[in-house]
C-alpha cells in the first residue's frame, strides 16, 4: 500500500471532518436543547459563505488588504448567520415549542427551502467563484505536500472552535444554564431560567459556528452556490447521529468518522457513490442503533 | 382453582436500579384485586411488564384464560391484548383526534378481522363486521353511561368522563381481566362512587376480573377481595381488606418511620 | 398607548429585517467583472414590507392563542356543510364532472396538460395522505416510489415492449413492494427519525438511478416512452393527451373512493388511532408494525402509480425529476390542504400546483412560496384549511 497516497487520504478525511464538525455542532445543541431536527441549518451555513463572498469582494474592490478583508468578512459571515438564526428560530420554531415534533420538523424543512430560493432569487442560481481567502504560509512549505496551508488553517480553526465551545458549556453560567434547560425546559424555567434566551443563544452559537465552516469550506473549495448547504446539512446531520444526537463530542467524532469513511472510500473504491454513502450510513445506523456511537439510549415513560 | 394471572419473581431493572424485586402476585377469577404501595412502588411499572410495554428483566408472567397456563412475558403489548389482558393508563391516553364512539370501535380491533382489500370492496362481510363494531361500541358505552357523548371527540369529555371511556376502550378489546391504573384519580367523591359501581357491574355482569391499582383507600377498601401492597418494588403484605387496614407493616410503609415510632 | 407600541415593535422588526436582508438583497457582486451593483429599493422594499408583515404576525398570533383557549371543536366548517348535504352536493359534483369531462375540449392543449400535472400531484398527494395525513408518518422519500413507477414503465417498456395498461398495476405493485421493503426496517423508527431515514432512502435511490448507467441510462434518462394506447388506435398527439386526461380522471376517482372507503375502516381507524397514540394503540391490541407497513406500502403503490402515468405524459424520465424536493412540494400540498381529508388535499394539490403555472411572473418564485406555505400552516393552522372531521353515527334508540 502506497503509505504516502493513505497519509493524503487521512489528513483529507481530517480536513473535511473538521468541516462536518463544525456544521454538525449546530445541529446536535439545537437537537439537545428542544428536540428538533433543524432542517434549516445547512442553509445557515449556505448564508454565511454568501455572506463572506459578497463582503470580502466589495472590501477587495475597495482597496482593502488581504488580511483586513479575510477578518471582516469572516465576521460579517459570523454576524449574519447568527442573526439568520435567531431570527429563523423566532418565526419558525417558537411559535411550535408546543406542537407535535413533527410539525416542527415540517416548519423546518419550510424554512430550508425559503431560504435556498431566497438566497437564489436575490443572489444567482450559478456557481460563483470564492476568492481564496487563506494565503500559503511560507514557512509550511516543506509540509505543504501533505496538507496544505488551508487545509491547516481549517484544522486549527476547527480546533479552537471545539475547545471553546467545550469551556462555554461546561464552565460558564449561560453553559449550565444550556444544560438545564436541555434536561428539563419546566424545571429550568421554574429555577429563573429564560428559557427562551438560552434557546435564541444555543441557535446563535450553533449558528456561529456554522457560518464559520461556510467560508473555510467556501475558500478551500472555490466556488460557492444557493444548493450548497443541504448536502453539506445533510452530512453534518449524519455525523451528527453517527456520534449520538445532542452530545457534542459525539458531532466531533461522528465527523470525523464520516470524514475519513468517506475520504477513503473514495480513494480506494468509487468516487461515483460518494453521496450514496453518507445516507447508507444514516440508514444504517438509525436503524440499529439510533442513539449513535455516545448516546445513550432512551426508554419512553409510559 | 387455577389463579387467571400469576406472576412469579417478577423482577425489572432500569440500569442499576431496580424497580420490581421479585414480586408474586396471583389473582383468581372472578376477583376483584387491588395493588396499592406509596408513590414510586412499582406499580405502574407492574402493569408495563405484565401487559408487554416493558420485557421484565426476571421472573414469569403466566395467564390462563380457559384452564390452559400460558407464559407471557417478552410478547408484545398488541399480543397480550389479544390474549385478553386489557389496560387503562394513569395519565389518560385516548385518541384525542376521534370520536368517543371511535375510541371504543378501536378497542373492538383485536376481535375483528377486515383487511385493506375488505375495506376497499366492502364485502358482505366486512359491512357486517362494521355494522357489529357499531352496535357492540355503543352497547358498552350504554353500560358505561357515556352513550350521550357518542359522537364528541374525546378530548373534549370532562376528566372524569375520559377515565370512564378509557375503561370501555378496554373492555372493547374482549378481556377476561381488566388492568386499572388509578381510575379514580382526579375524580370527584360522586363519581368515584358511581365509578365503584360500575368495577362491581363489570365483575358480576360481564365476568371480567379486575386488578386495580388506586391511591383512593375508600374505593380500595370498599371493592377489593383481596389487596396486594408493594414498596421499593417488594411485596410487603397481601390480604383482605381488614387484613390490610390493621396490618402494622403496611402502616409503616404509608406514614414512614418517625409516626409510627 | 398600544398603538404606539405595536408601532415600535412593527419598526424595530422592519430596522432588523433591512439589516438582515443587507448583503443578500442589497449587493450583488459580479465576480467576473469586479463590479457591484447596490439594489437600493429592494431595502425599502423589505423594510416596508416586515413593517405591515409583522404587524399582520403579531395578529394572528394573538388570535391563534386566543382561538387556542377556546375547546376543540368538531363542528364541521364550511366545506363539509357543503358537502354534506346532499340538495347542494349532488348538483356541485354533477357540475363538477361535466366541467371535468369537457375540459380538455373547451381549453387548449396546453391547458390540459397542465391539468394533467395536476391531477399527478393530486394522486401523488392523496397516496402520502395515507403515508402523512392518516397513519402519521413523515415519509420524505415518497418520491423514491413515484420514481420506482416511472422507471417500471420506462424500462419495462423499452425491453419488454409492455404496455401502459399492464404497466400501471405492475408500477404501482412494484413500488408497493418497495415500500414493503424499504418500509420493515424502518418503521420503528419514532418520528423525525423516520422522516431522515425515509430521505436517506429516496436520496439513495435518486443517486444510483444517476450512477447506474447500464440499468437506469444514468443522469440522460429514458426517452420515446410510449403514451397509453387505445385499443390500437392511431390517435393523433392531441388526442392522445386527452386520452390520458380521462385516464388520469377515473384514476384520481378510483384513489378517492378508495381512500374514502380505507379511512372508516378498521384499517383507517387504525392508523389515526396509531398517529394519535402509538402505546395506547398498541395496548388495544393493534400490532403497530404491520399496521404502520400497510399504511406505507399502500401510499408507495399510488405513489408507483403516479409514477407510470407521469412516465406517460412526459414520455421522458431522468433522475432529475425525483429529488428530494419534489417529495416536500407533495408533502406541501397534502399540509396546506389539510392532513387526512381529501377534500383538502385535492383542493392543496390544485392550488399549489395551478396557481404558480397560470400566474405567469409567478413561476419563479414558485419555490419559496412552498416553503413559505409549509411555515405558515404549521405556525397558523397546522390542520390545514378543510380540516378533517370524524365521521358521526346516528343511533336511535
Amino acid at each position: 500500500m502506497d503509505f504516502d497516497y493513505f497519509t493524503q487520504l487521512f489528513l483529507g478525511g481530517l480536513t473535511r471532518g473538521s468541516i462536518y464538525a463544525l456544521i454538525a455542532l449546530g445541529y446536535t445543541m439545537v437537537y439537545g436543547i428542544i428536540q428538533l431536527i433543524n432542517f434549516a441549518h445547512g442553509e445557515i451555513y449556505m448564508i454565511g459563505a454568501f455572506t463572506g463572498l459578497i463582503v470580502s469582494s466589495v472590501l477587495t474592490m475597495m482597496g482593502m488588504p488581504a488580511l483586513g478583508v479575510v477578518v471582516m468578512a469572516a465576521m460579517a459571515a459570523v454576524i449574519y448567520s447568527s442573526a439568520y438564526g435567531y431570527t429563523m428560530e423566532k418565526i419558525a420554531y417558537k411559535p411550535l415549542r408546543n406542537a407535535p415534533r413533527l410539525s416542527a420538523l415540517i416548519s423546518a424543512i419550510g424554512m430550508s427551502l425559503f431560504l435556498q430560493n431566497y438566497v437564489l432569487l436575490a443572489q444567482t442560481s450559478d456557481f460563483l467563484p470564492f476568492p481564496s481567502l487563506i494565503p500559503d504560509f511560507e514557512f509550511w512549505e516543506p509540509y505543504a505536500h501533505m496538507i496544505t496551508s488551508p487545509e491547516l488553517v481549517i484544522l486549527i480553526t476547527t480546533f479552537v472552535v471545539m475547545v471553546l465551545l467545550t469551556v462555554l458549556i461546561k464552565f460558564t453560567k449561560i453553559g449550565k444554564a444550556m444544560r438545564a434547560t436541555s434536561q428539563d425546559q419546566v424545571m429550568a424555567a421554574l429555577l429563573g431560567i429564560n428559557v427562551d434566551r438560552i434557546i435564541s443563544f444555543t441557535f446563535v452559537v450553533g449558528s456561529a459556528t456554522a457560518a464559520i465552516g461556510g467560508i473555510l469550506i467556501a475558500s478551500h473549495i472555490g466556488q460557492i452556490n444557493f444548493y450548497m448547504g443541504f448536502i453539506a446539512g445533510i452530512k453534518a446531520f449524519v455525523a451528527a447521529v453517527l456520534g449520538g444526537i445532542g452530545s457534542i463530542p459525539g458531532a466531533v467524532l461522528g465527523s470525523f468518522v464520516l470524514g475519513w469513511t468517506e475520504s477513503f472510500f473514495t480513494g480506494y473504491i468509487s468516487s461515483d457513490y460518494e453521496d450514496v454513502f453518507a445516507f447508507i450510513i444514516l440508514v444504517v445506523i438509525l436503524i440499529f442503533r439510533p442513539a449513535g456511537i455516545l448516546g445513550k439510549s432512551e426508554t419512553q415513560k409510559v | 382453582m387455577k389463579p387467571i394471572l400469576e406472576v412469579n419473581n417478577l423482577t425489572m431493572d432500569f440500569g442499576g436500579l431496580r424497580a420490581i424485586d421479585h414480586l408474586n402476585i396471583s389473582i383468581n377469577k372472578g376477583e376483584i384485586a387491588a395493588l396499592i404501595g406509596p408513590n414510586g412502588a412499582g406499580k405502574t411499572t407492574f402493569f408495563n411488564c405484565i401487559t408487554g410495554i416493558y420485557t421484565p428483566t426476571g421472573g414469569d408472567v403466566r395467564i390462563s384464560r380457559d384452564g390452559k397456563p400460558e407464559r407471557i412475558n417478552g410478547l408484545k403489548p398488541n399480543v397480550v391484548t389479544r390474549k385478553g389482558l386489557a389496560r387503562t393508563f394513569q395519565n389518560i391516553r385516548l385518541f384525542n383526534s376521534m370520536t368517543v364512539l371511535e375510541n371504543v370501535m378501536i378497542g373492538c380491533h383485536p376481535v375483528t378481522k377486515t383487511g385493506v382489500l375488505g375495506a376497499i370492496f366492502r364485502t358482505r362481510a366486512t359491512r357486517a363486521e362494521e355494522k357489529l363494531i357499531v352496535e357492540r361500541s355503543y352497547a358498552i358505552l350504554e353500560k358505561i353511561g357515556l352513550d350521550k357523548y357518542v359522537n364528541e371527540l374525546a378530548v373534549n369529555l370532562p376528566y372524569g368522563a375520559q377515565r370512564r371511556l378509557e375503561i370501555a376502550r378496554a373492555m372493547a378489546t374482549d378481556p377476561f381481566l381488566l388492568l386499572l391504573d388509578e381510575p379514580a384519580a382526579g375524580m370527584n367523591p360522586q363519581e368515584t362512587l358511581e365509578l365503584d359501581e360500575l368495577i362491581l357491574k363489570i365483575r358480576d355482569e360481564d365476568k371480567i376480573s379486575v386488578l386495580l391499582i388506586e391511591h383512593d383507600m375508600k374505593l380500595v377498601m370498599s371493592l377489593s377481595d383481596n389487596i396486594h401492597v408493594v414498596d421499593y418494588g417488594k411485596k410487603i403484605a397481601e390480604g383482605g381488606p381488614e387484613e390490610i387496614r390493621n396490618n402494622p407493616v403496611v402502616i409503616k410503609a404509608y406514614l414512614g418511620e418517625e409516626i409510627d415510632a | 398607548m398600544t398603538v404606539n407600541n405595536e408601532i415600535k415593535k412593527s419598526f424595530l422588526a422592519s430596522v432588523w429585517f433591512m439589516f438582515l436582508t443587507f448583503p443578500i438583497m442589497v449587493i450583488k457582486v459580479n465576480t467576473v467583472s469586479n463590479t457591484v451593483e447596490w439594489r437600493w429599493m429592494n431595502m425599502v422594499g423589505v423594510g416596508v414590507g416586515a413593517f405591515f408583515l409583522s404587524m399582520l404576525w403579531r395578529y394572528l398570533l394573538v388570535k391563534k392563542e386566543m382561538g387556542g383557549k377556546k375547546e376543540k371543536t368538531d363542528k364541521p366548517g364550511l366545506v363539509q356543510r357543503v358537502l354534506g348535504e346532499r340538495k347542494f352536493a349532488v348538483p356541485a359534483l354533477v357540475v363538477l364532472g361535466i366541467f371535468t369531462l369537457v375540459f380538455p375540449h373547451l381549453f387548449s392543449m396546453y391547458q390540459t396538460n397542465i391539468m394533467i400535472s395536476a391531477l399527478i400531484y393530486v394522486m401523488l398527494g392523496l397516496g402520502l395522505n395515507i403515508v402523512v395525513g392518516l397513519a402519521g408518518l413523515l415519509d420524505l422519500g415518497y418520491v423514491a416510489f413515484f420514481a420506482v413507477g416511472a422507471y417500471s414503465y420506462a424500462l419495462l417498456n423499452l425491453h419488454y415492449g409492455l404496455t401502459f395498461w399492464i404497466a400501471l398495476p405492475l408500477g404501482g405493485l412494484l413500488a408497493g413492494c418497495f415500500g414493503l421493503i424499504l418500509g420493515y426496517p424502518v418503521l420503528r423508527l419514532r418520528g423525525d427519525y423516520l422522516a431522515i431515514v425515509t430521505l436517506g432512502f429516496g436520496e439513495i435511490i435518486r443517486l444510483v438511478l444517476e450512477n447506474w448507467n447500464e440499468f437506469s441510462y444514468g443522469p440522460s434518462g429514458i426517452a420515446n416512452i410510449p403514451k397509453p394506447p387505445l385499443f390500437g388506435l392511431d390517435l393523433s398527439l392531441n388526442q392522445k393527451t386527452i386520452y390520458l386526461f380521462y385516464i388520469l380522471v377515473a384514476l384520481v376517482i378510483f384513489t378517492i373512493f378508495v381512500i374514502n372507503r380505507l379511512q372508516d375502516s378498521r384499517i383507517g381507524r387504525a392508523w389515526i388511532a396509531l398517529k394519535d397514540d402509538e402505546i395506547a394503540c398498541q395496548a388495544m391490541g393493534i400490532d403497530k408494525a404491520k399496521t404502520k407497513l400497510r399504511a406505507f406500502a399502500l401510499g408507495a403503490t399510488w405513489a408507483g402509480m403516479g409514477g407510470v402515468i407521469f412516465a406517460a405524459k412526459t414520455t421522458f424520465i431522468n433522475p432529475a425529476s425525483f429529488t428530494i424536493w419534489e417529495s416536500v412540494i407533495i408533502l406541501c400540498t397534502v399540509v396546506l390542504g389539510g392532513m387526512g381529508s381529501i377534500v383538502g388535499v385535492i383542493s392543496g394539490a390544485l392550488l399549489l400546483i395551478l396557481l404558480p403555472e397560470y400566474l405567469r411572473d409567478f413561476g419563479e418564485f414558485r419555490m419559496i412560496t412552498f416553503g413559505t406555505v409549509l411555515v405558515l400552516m404549521m405556525v397558523f393552522r397546522p390542520g390545514g384549511i378543510v380540516e378533517n372531521v370524524r365521521k358521526t353515527y346516528t343511533f336511535k334508540r
